[in-house]
């Protein structure tokens, strides 16, 4: 087996299921219907991607895991999400900043991975792409709304991009590992997607009168199994059900 | 909020070639975002290739207090189809 590639193909799939998962708590407490459906379109596009990527990485390692498998059968330290994606949703101010860094993040990585010399990521790339460009375009929006906005619904976005930035250099991690894949033109170069990522998200804050600021004091860890608190509780919740029964089927 | 929320028609082109059909209503702060709320409330599904929204409150619509004058008159004036005609073998679609 691959590890590298196995670990690779985990961090995509697992970075897109647990923002997924933390989307889907919206349903029902969105601020309108129409916003409700919004939040489920981008969670389900984020779990389909998942599927994905961690039934190639189950492929790779060929011990017979498929993607359901390694959703549900793993704990908080084999997942190799970055942490920003695992925080809790707190109000929209903050799951929209979130939304924003993220796809920012996710849109230029996968503009690269299109160009990966793995076929498989390459296509499950191409089809995410264009999920991706709008939920970039769905979060700016809503970012320059809330940040231009009412005093409070200024005041709210920027709380919302300040609970984050601690954990941005953990989005760009890149260990041994992944430096050996993107040196067979495989993984994507962290460096010049940070670059990407940071001047779409910093064009957006521009249009919401948000400082982009210099970072604080970062945490960091998701990409090697060493997650926050928060992982474990949205694992519970996400695979009572799987663990309970775990030959159950409909 | 959703009351503080202009109401926006949906119209949808459900294939190239055809015309723009209402589908539904959504509810958005501006024409952007209806965009956006039109394209994932009315389009999860595949049915468009194409969006319009128009603010309801944009659209003019006829009084149902003045439908006797102004469709009843119509009833009566079948001849206005074009049903009485022998069709040449040749046109095939009319």
């Amino acid at each position: 087996m691959n590890k590298h590639l196995f670990d690779y193909c985990l961090a995509l799939g697992d970075d897109s299921l647990i923002l997924g998962q933390r989307l889907c708590e919206w349903s029902g407490h969105a601020p309108t219907i129409e916003v409700d459906l919004s939040l489920s379109n981008l969670a389900l596009d984020l779990i389909g991607q998942a599927t994905l990527f961690l039934g190639y990485a189950g492929e790779i390692e060929g011990k017979g895991r498929d993607a359901d498998k390694l959703a549900f059968h793993r704990d908080a330290e084999q997942f190799r999400n970055c942490l920003v994606v695992e925080q809790p949703n707190g109000d929209f101010g903050q799951t929209m900043a979130r939304q924003l860094i993220y796809s920012s993040y996710q849109l230029a990585l996968l503009e690269r991975l299109v160009e990966s010399a793995d076929t498989r990521i390459a296509e499950i790339a191409a089809k995410a792409v264009k999920e991706v460009r709008y939920h970039v375009e769905l979060a700016s929006d809503w970012v320059i709304r809330l940040g231009a906005g009412t005093e409070e619904s200024h005041a709210r976005m920027s709380e919302g991009m300040d609970f984050f930035w601690r954990y941005y250099d953990d989005l760009f991690a890149t260990d041994e590992s992944e430096r050996a894949l993107i040196a067979e033109g495989i993984a994507a170069d962290k460096q010049l997607v940070r670059e990407e990522a940071s001047a779409t998200i910093h064009a957006t804050l521009d249009k919401a009168g948000i400082a982009f600021p210099e970072l604080p004091w970062q945490i960091g860890g998701g990409r090697t199994g060493r997650h926050t608190e928060h992982l474990s509780l949205i694992l519970a919740e996400m695979q009572v059900l799987p663990r309970a029964h775990p030959e159950a089927s409909w | 909020m959703s009351k503080d929320w202009p109401l926006w028609e949906v119209f949808i082109r459900a294939r190239g070639g055809l015309e723009h059909r209402h589908a539904g209503s959504v509810h958005a702060p501006d024409a952007e975002m209806a965009l956006h709320h039109a394209r994932d409330t009315y389009t999860r599904r595949m049915e468009g290739v194409s969006l319009w929204v128009v603010k309801s409150a944009d659209v003019v619509a006829s009084d149902p207090e003045q439908a006797g004058e102004l469709f009843e008159p119509a009833v009566s004036k079948i001849y206005r189809h074009p049903t009485f005609y022998d069709l040449p073998d040749a046109v095939k679609h009319m």
